[in-house]
């Protein structure tokens, strides 16, 4: 696991407010929405700021976020090909 | 006109429930009384959880609590009334806006931190559609739920109505009221508050709700009988505005068993609730309960709770008592809170 995959499950589970969640319990191919982690479209609005925040990634095409934001796996990729900072 | 029967009731306090049964009440040095500890997995879901503020869990735990009591699984109506609505979640908010000085913001905090957020949750997790309100009054705000309650009842069709008061605290924002006296400035040790000499009161955080039905259940509490604001008075016409109110519902002053007084330690406003035992419920039991739950908008739905408990059991704690009279039989009790001498209620509930 690379630090990209932990640090993005830490920001995600002190974003979201995932209580009593490690980093080990999240898998990186897991679906982060849906029947996996279970996280819901306020969830993504947080995604998106994270995004912005820690990565300098602004999504144009809201469109784009159901396929990055499918799990960690994928958010990552995005990150490493996109980011600013 | 349909009677409304109070069949399931539930509360969150700086006191424990517990506290009716004769339990050790806690002890607070802190003006800003913090509500207790609740196992709220118990009923409510982590994932929804995970981003609730106290106000929020509090009003839903409760909510669900009091209508499992009165076996309701969906009510046809849901009021609330906060005064301060989601301090919490609006000073995350504010503080949010300051650190990224208007920049990125977290939207979760900003979503829940309007007024109706409680009453919003509550329908959200009981998948409920009916008629949703939320009345911040002041100091009246759960007065003002009971009156659409009593509005509600005039509908053939409504069975079943939820009503509560909730108000939590914030870090800072509650602090706030320190400011403008509020608050009493030197720390209070929250039982002595009646022996308080000087100006403000101690602040609290707490929810109460309540099951109301148009049926009466075998393990029902009482009746909710009526509910008067008024938001200006004169001290001199207060005995009189509560006689008409009480001849509105047929009884005299003498047919009170006990009155429960919002008494909150505030050397500048106390009076009010003075020339009542003073006055005319001189010979009434008089009970008092902000020296253990403290004050706060929504804290008369508190009171509702405890007339609800000593209409049921038949007995009244001694903690609760502002005077040495007795009442072994209480039929009818009547709740009076007014904070800053403004926002004055009254409520009446009657023994089955």
């Amino acid at each position: 696991m690379s630090d990209l995959h932990t640090e993005l499950k830490k920001s995600i589970i002190e974003q979201l407010n995932l209580e009593d969640m490690e980093v080990s319990e999240i898998e990186n191919d897991e679906h982060l929405f849906g029947d996996g982690l279970g996280l819901d479209s306020i969830d993504a609005l947080e995604l998106i700021v994270l995004l912005e925040k820690d990565y300098g990634i602004k999504l144009t095409d809201p469109n784009q976020g159901k396929e990055i934001f499918n799990s960690i796996n994928t958010m990552a990729d995005f990150i490493e090909k996109n980011r600013t900072r | 006109m349909r009677k409304l029967y109070i069949n399931g009731i539930s509360s969150i306090s700086p006191q424990n429930e517990a506290i009716f049964k004769g339990s050790t009440p806690q002890q607070y040095e802190n003006n800003i009384l913090p509500a207790q500890a609740q196992d709220y997995k118990s009923l409510l879901q982590p994932m929804m959880l995970r981003r609730m503020s106290k106000g929020v869990k509090m009003g839903l735990f409760c909510a669900k609590k009091a209508l499992d009591e009165a076996e309701v699984k969906i009510p046809d109506v849901i009021l609330v009334g906060t005064g301060q609505g989601c301090m919490e979640d609006t000073e995350k908010f504010l503080s949010n806006m300051l650190e990224s000085e208007e920049g990125l913001l977290s939207p979760t905090s900003f979503i829940q931190s309007t007024h109706n957020t409680v009453a919003g949750q509550i329908a959200l997790d009981l998948n409920c559609n009916g008629h949703n309100m939320t009345f911040t009054q002041n100091s009246v705000s759960f007065e003002s739920a009971l009156i659409d309650a009593l509005l509600q009842q005039n509908d053939q069709n409504i069975k079943n109505i939820l009503v509560g008061g909730v108000d939590e605290t914030s870090n800072e924002l509650t602090g706030f009221q320190r400011l403008d006296g509020q608050i009493k400035k030197e720390g209070h040790r929250n039982l002595e508050l009646y022996s308080s000499q000087t100006s403000g009161t101690i602040i609290s955080e707490a929810a109460a709700f309540f099951a109301l039905g148009s049926e009466k259940l075998k393990h029902s509490y009482a009746e909710f009988k009526d509910v008067e604001i008024i938001n200006s008075l004169d001290e001199k016409i207060l005995e009189s505005r509560i006689e008409n109110f009480l001849k509105r519902n047929d009884l005299l002053v003498s047919q009170i068993d006990a009155v429960i007084l919002g008494k909150n330690g505030d050397i500048r406003f106390d009076q009010y609730y003075d020339q009542l035992q003073n006055g005319m419920f001189s010979a009434t039991c008089q009970l008092g309960y902000k020296h253990l739950v403290g004050d706060n908008n929504a804290i008369s739905s508190y009171a509702f709770w405890l007339a609800s408990k000593i209409l049921k059991e038949k007995k009244i704690p001694r903690i609760f008592k502002l005077n040495a009279l007795n009442c072994a039989r209480p039929r009818n009790i009547l709740i009076y809170n007014q904070y800053l001498g403004r926002n004055h209620g009254l409520i009446l509930l009657q023994d089955l």
